[in-house]
């Protein structure tokens, strides 16, 4: 027994220094390898000193050149981060939370409906969403030969937009916005509309609303951009709320009455088929929303924080007011109100969320909760209107309430960059808080809603006329995830 | 007393229903059902494996009436879920013996 003990301990130890011996030797032999290579470079060097003076001139002052921007590695890290942020929120964020509101034979189609625009907005943002979106161009809308192709998209930055990160990852980011926001339109659609309807409506009305009311918010040059020269009317949007929300919201409630109600809505009950799916899908918004928000500072700095800050207190404060008010209204708070109460707060915040402290962010929460909610029960039934998921009345209205609230909140201490950029007629104006600020925003949440709205009514008479808006009554009593797909989400 | 079986597509539900509620029908029972008549079934094919399908959802509507009531209501359902294509399913019409409500033990045709 007493033998075993050290020889087994012995053998153990011998082949460590063995392996150690070798690999000293091993690392002995590297700069001997290194050194070698390197006299090679040098005697490659010494061919070429019979180069001229000027050529050595030249030399010394292609290196002495201004270096590019720089990139800021925690930037990049971040943005790209956000990137794949946001895209969560649209799969499976979307997908689960607009899932499991609709009735089981419709589950599928639902999901679709927000699946199909990662790959479909992806391909036309490649060809010319980005260009139309963010080169240079009019007031209105980008060139979009530009960047057709994302031609000259790479690894420099693009200082127009953010001198610190490859400006390819500013494409990339920016594209799960324009895939997140026709896909919130589709909680409006459900259940309803043809899939090849669908497709064409919101490739037109990507093109058509999103690309262009991007540049406009965004864009070098967009006419509402107040960080940038050509602004005609600065209007404060930090990460969407005309852009995303508005436009999407207004958009989904012409589609919603040009669509018309699901069979048999409002007398029979549509009971969500399956709610923890939706709860589950809710708090993956929540969670990627800091992406969207946060990430849209374009950097890791103080204002990333800040924004990711007024996005959380906004949330918990709506999520608060509208299971509040539910409660003292219909006397209990439902899961889902609270979850719509989140999303709420999430979607009202995001165009101030740059802008505010934590405080005015709860305030614009709290304001949102109950807004939203008045509008979802009381809107919704005074006008009969079939917005199957609420998507206005999350969206629109909420970030409308946003958009509106930022005038007055605003704050120069929160964003320095507001009180000193945009300059008009040569005068050094201040956008933070106040009565004028609220009126700039207003032209833009009016611009917004009128010029989604009214493209929205005009490109759905258009595709109605060349495919048909909606299934056939019978399609429709079958469920579009059988009669559209083929499919079936359950087994029974 | 009569009682009337109606087999029809899904999505007439609600037209039956109405149809019938406005000659003054009381209640009905409703099932979903599957099944097939001449319109049989049909083949279909997912990811590679063709399958056929012999049973098509349909909906049942039952409800025992008064015998004056019985020829309105046919031609009431008929009207309601006619879409002249094939498929829109059957009446079938048979003789019921009695019956009786429970709470107030009410019998024959002042119970149905």
């Amino acid at each position: 027994m007493n033998h075993g003990v050290p020889s087994t301990s012995s053998s153990g130890v011998f082949p460590v220094k063995m392996i150690t011996f070798k690999s000293v030797r091993l690392l002995l032999l590297l700069p001997m390898i290194c050194a070698m290579l390197g006299i090679g470079a040098t005697l490659a060097n010494a061919a070429d000193t019979g180069a001229s003076l000027e050529q050595r001139v030249a030399r010394l002052e292609q290196a002495s050149q201004p270096a590019a921007p720089a990139i800021n590695t925690g930037d990049n890290a971040w943005l790209l981060a956000s990137c794949a942020l946001v895209l969560m929120m649209t799969a499976p964020g979307l997908i689960l939370f607009y899932g499991g509101l609709v009735r089981s034979k419709n589950v599928l189609s639902t999901m679709m409906h927000s699946l199909i625009l990662m790959a479909l907005v992806s391909t036309l943002w490649m060809l010319f969403g980005y260009s139309m979106a963010f080169a240079p161009g009019n007031a209105f809308v980008g060139n979009p030969f530009t960047y057709f192709l994302l031609n000259g998209v790479g690894g420099a930055p693009n200082p127009d937009y953010s001198a610190t990160v490859p400006q390819q990852s500013f494409m990339l980011f920016q594209m799960m916005f324009a895939i997140i926001t026709p896909a919130l339109i589709s909680g409006a659609v459900a259940e309803r509309i043809r899939f090849k309807a669908y497709v064409l409506f919101t490739m037109l009305w990507v093109t058509v609303v999103y690309f262009p009311l991007c540049h406009m918010v965004w864009g070098a040059g967009g006419y509402f951009n107040w960080a940038s020269n050509g602004c005609k009317i600065p209007v404060l949007d930090f990460a969407g709320g005309t852009v995303v929300h508005i436009s999407s919201g207004v958009s989904a409630l012409v589609c919603a009455i040009v669509l018309g109600r699901r069979s048999g809505y409002p007398q029979e009950p549509m009971m969500p088929h399956n709610v923890v799916l939706s709860l589950i899908g809710a708090g993956l918004l929540w969670v990627g929303w800091f992406g969207f928000n946060g990430g849209s500072a374009l950097g890791a700095g103080a204002l990333a924080t800040s924004a990711f800050a007024a996005t959380h207190f906004s949330a918990a404060a709506a999520a608060l007011s509208w299971a509040a008010t539910e409660w003292l209204h219909k006397g209990r708070p439902s899961v889902l109100g609270a979850a719509s109460g989140m999303v709420a707060g999430l979607a009202t915040v995001t165009p101030a969320s740059g802008f505010i402290s934590v405080p005015a962010a709860f305030c614009i929460g709290l304001a949102a909760g109950i807004i939203c909610y008045f509008a979802v029960t009381k809107l919704k039934a005074r006008f009969a209107y079939d917005d199957s998921l609420d998507v206005f009345g999350v969206h629109g209205i909420g970030s409308m309430t946003g958009m509106l609230m930022l005038g007055f909140l605003a704050s120069a201490a929160v964003n320095p960059a507001i009180a000193s950029t945009f300059h008009a007629n040569g005068i050094t104006v201040s956008l933070a808080g106040g009565k004028a600020q609220f009126f700039n925003q207003a032209i833009a949440v009016v611009f917004t809603a009128v010029y989604a709205g009214g493209a929205s009514f005009i490109l759905l008479k258009l595709v109605n006329k060349l495919v048909g808006l909606r299934v056939h009554i019978e399609d429709e009593d079958a469920g579009l995830d059988l009669t559209q797909h083929g499919e079936r989400a359950y087994t029974e | 007393m009569k009682k009337i079986e109606a087999i029809i597509k899904p999505f007439k539900l609600n037209d039956v229903k109405t149809a019938l509620n406005e000659i003054g029908i009381q209640g009905m029972t409703v099932t979903e059902v599957k099944g097939f008549g001449r319109q049989k079934g049909h083949t279909e094919i997912y990811r590679g494996s063709e399958y056929t399908i012999d049973f098509l959802p349909k909906i049942k509507i039952e409800t025992v009436l008064p015998d004056n009531l019985v020829q309105q209501a046919i031609q009431a359902i008929i009207k309601a879920a006619k879409t002249s294509k094939i498929g829109d399913g059957k009446v079938f019409v048979s003789t019921i013996d009695d019956a009786y409500r429970i709470r107030t033990e009410e019998q024959g045709d002042s119970a149905v």
